[in-house]
């Protein structure tokens, strides 16, 4: 579905990342493991338009996405999360929804001002996909509260949420756990899980390593943004370099 | 669900009578003086809902919205004098005209962020003011524009409206305010509007979701401009004359006062700020140019205390009294 190739990124002399390639293939589950700042979520701004490769390539479903917009991308089935959990706060659960299916209307200003029957209709559109998703994210009886009285762990499903309503294929959730407590994030995996299981394909980057393990179908491993390994995750948390990235060279296992 | 329609209907029952009030005006009140200050009102209000539309709801501070108040201005004194046009044809051409001219500056400064556009824009405006006060051959430089006429009388259904009256012109410029209002607000509850206030909250997200910011700055931006050119107009013609003053970056302060003191981002404030500050510009009058320094402090008080402006200020303190009362 998504192949990345030789992707390299250069913030002047820092190879953030480099030279690397990996698929993430229709349906499955990738995760993209790697220490702190070893350029996972470059990765994925890359991919989505946020960053320019420096050099390097992004095919997604076969055609060349490099160097794209981020709006551009979106509009062509790849959402995103963000590593800080971004929404906004200002607006209610619905409005956060509501906005996210824009894209796919396509009554403009004029619309807008005249009231026209598609204007209305496409207004309805969103709503009805906002209401969707709120009850896909389990947010549907807080749909009216303003985003900002949220917990933080109904803020990151309301970030999954926004990335839902745009209706993608493929989902890019950057650390969709993050500051989450180990009780709250069973819901969350849960979720995930829900939305691959309708057919959206995913690729996650996260820390916490027993989720990683129990939903990833295949995990990459990245260290000072090359790739070190790539399989399943029981072979992954075998290998031996992945074991040194992670915990220095002098422990053996 | 009763509950909700009646809400609904009494809101427009409200609007209605508030129009057919303010459409008694003119024949209740006699003092010129007073028509004069109600027509001013009108006009700054089209310009100050305008400026909120780029700047409260988009989140870009326009620095030149004054110099696009200038130049509609102009461009309807110019059309009108010099090409002979009628009222209404140079009132479209000129919000084109200032439409187009929005377009071109927008395109590179909408590419910068925060005070980046507002610096950019602020030279845009100090060019038009020096614009006016040198290009003599079509603006008549310092002097200024003068004997702009008054819109022509027009029928319509078997009625003539004629402008000559102080009263013709309030409704002239009461339709033009309530044309503006109708677009604002349906702008701002529309899918649009929603893109707008994405954008001024989070231009990354924004763009994740699949919206081109920037083309919504420029829609957003665009259509302000328009809706000023429009203000400029009506200035004009009421006026009847131009100096280059009208386009310069004052004006553009001055309405961003209206916009903040009464409420940026909300549909009201920019009238109600328009409203209060007109009268204390009249009330402050004998303090002459030191009325500047009074816009100053009442500018200052109101960014610390009250940084929703007056509107935004009383919805925040009905919000908390009704937390208080639930």
């Amino acid at each position: 579905m998504l192949e990345v190739r030789n992707l390299s990124k250069f913030f002047g002399g820092l190879r953030a990342v480099n030279d690397l390639s990996f698929r993430i293939e229709k349906g499955e589950i990738l995760s993209i493991i790697g220490p702190n700042g070893s350029g996972k979520s470059t990765v994925f701004n890359l991919i989505t338009g946020f960053y320019e490769p420096t050099y390097g390539q992004v095919l997604y479903t076969g055609e060349d996405i490099t160097g794209l917009k981020p709006h551009v991308i979106a509009r062509k089935g790849i959402a995103r999360t963000f590593q800080h959990t971004t929404i906004y706060l200002q607006n209610t659960v619905q409005g956060n929804l509501v906005i996210a299916h824009r894209l796919r209307t396509k009554s403009g200003i004029f619309g807008a001002i005249l009231r026209t029957a598609r204007s209305r209709r496409d207004e309805k559109i969103c709503l009805e996909k906002a209401d969707e998703v709120a009850e896909l994210i389990g947010l549907y009886g807080k749909r009216f509260l303003p985003a900002s009285v949220l917990s933080q762990e109904e803020q990151k499903r309301l970030a999954i949420g926004i990335a839902m309503a745009t209706d993608p294929q493929l989902l890019l959730l950057d650390e969709p756990m993050g500051g989450v407590t180990d009780r709250e994030m069973g819901p969350l995996v849960k979720l995930i899980q829900k939305i691959n299981e309708q057919g959206v394909t995913i690729g996650l980057i996260e820390h916490k390593m027993g989720v990683v393990m129990s939903i990833s179908n295949r995990v990459v491993v990245l260290n000072y943004g090359q790739k070190i390994a790539e399989g399943i995750p029981a072979e992954v948390s075998k290998s031996k370099e992945v074991i040194e990235a992670y915990l220095g060279e002098d422990y053996h296992a | 669900m009763k509950a909700i329609k009646s809400i609904i209907t009494n809101k427009y029952f409200l609007g209605l009578v508030l129009i057919l009030l303010i459409c008694l005006v003119p024949v209740f009140i006699t003092s010129k003086y007073l028509m004069h200050i109600f027509i001013l009102m009108l006009i700054w209000s089209i310009a100050a809902l305008a400026l909120n539309l780029i700047m409260g709801y988009t989140g870009q501070a326009n620095l030149a919205h004054g110099g696009f108040f200038g130049i509609g201005a102009y461009a309807t004194a110019l059309l009108m004098l010099k090409l002979g046009f009628g009222f209404w044809p140079a009132l479209i051409i000129a919000a084109i005209i200032t439409s187009i001219i929005g377009f071109l500056i927008g395109l590179p400064t909408l590419r910068t962020k925060g005070s980046y556009f507002a610096i950019g824009t602020l030279c845009f405006n100090v060019i038009v003011f020096i614009a006016a006060e040198r290009w003599e051959s079509l603006t008549g430089g310092a002097r200024g524009v003068i004997g702009i006429p008054q819109p022509a009388p027009i029928s319509f259904l078997g009625v003539t409206f004629t402008f000559s009256s102080l009263a013709g012109m309030f409704y002239l410029c009461f339709f033009l305010f309530l044309i503006t209002l109708i677009i604002k607000y349906r702008i701002v509850h529309s899918l649009v509007g929603r893109s707008l206030i994405a954008v001024r909250e989070n231009e990354d997200l924004t763009s994740s979701i699949g919206l081109d910011t920037m083309r919504t700055k420029i829609i957003s931006f665009v259509t302000s401009v328009f809706l000023a050119s429009l203000a400029g107009s009506l200035y004009a013609v009421y006026i009847g004359f131009l100096d280059p003053e009208i386009a310069s970056h004052h004006v553009t302060f001055e309405v961003l006062l209206f916009v903040v003191l009464g409420g940026i981002g909300t549909i009201s404030g920019p009238i109600v700020g328009t409203i209060i500050v007109t009268l204390l510009g009249e009330i402050l009058h004998f303090l002459d140019a030191y009325r500047l320094v009074a816009y100053g402090l009442v500018l200052v008080l109101v960014i610390i205390f009250m940084p929703q402006g007056i509107v935004g200020g009383i919805r925040a303190l009905r919000q908390r009294m009704g937390e208080r009362n639930s």
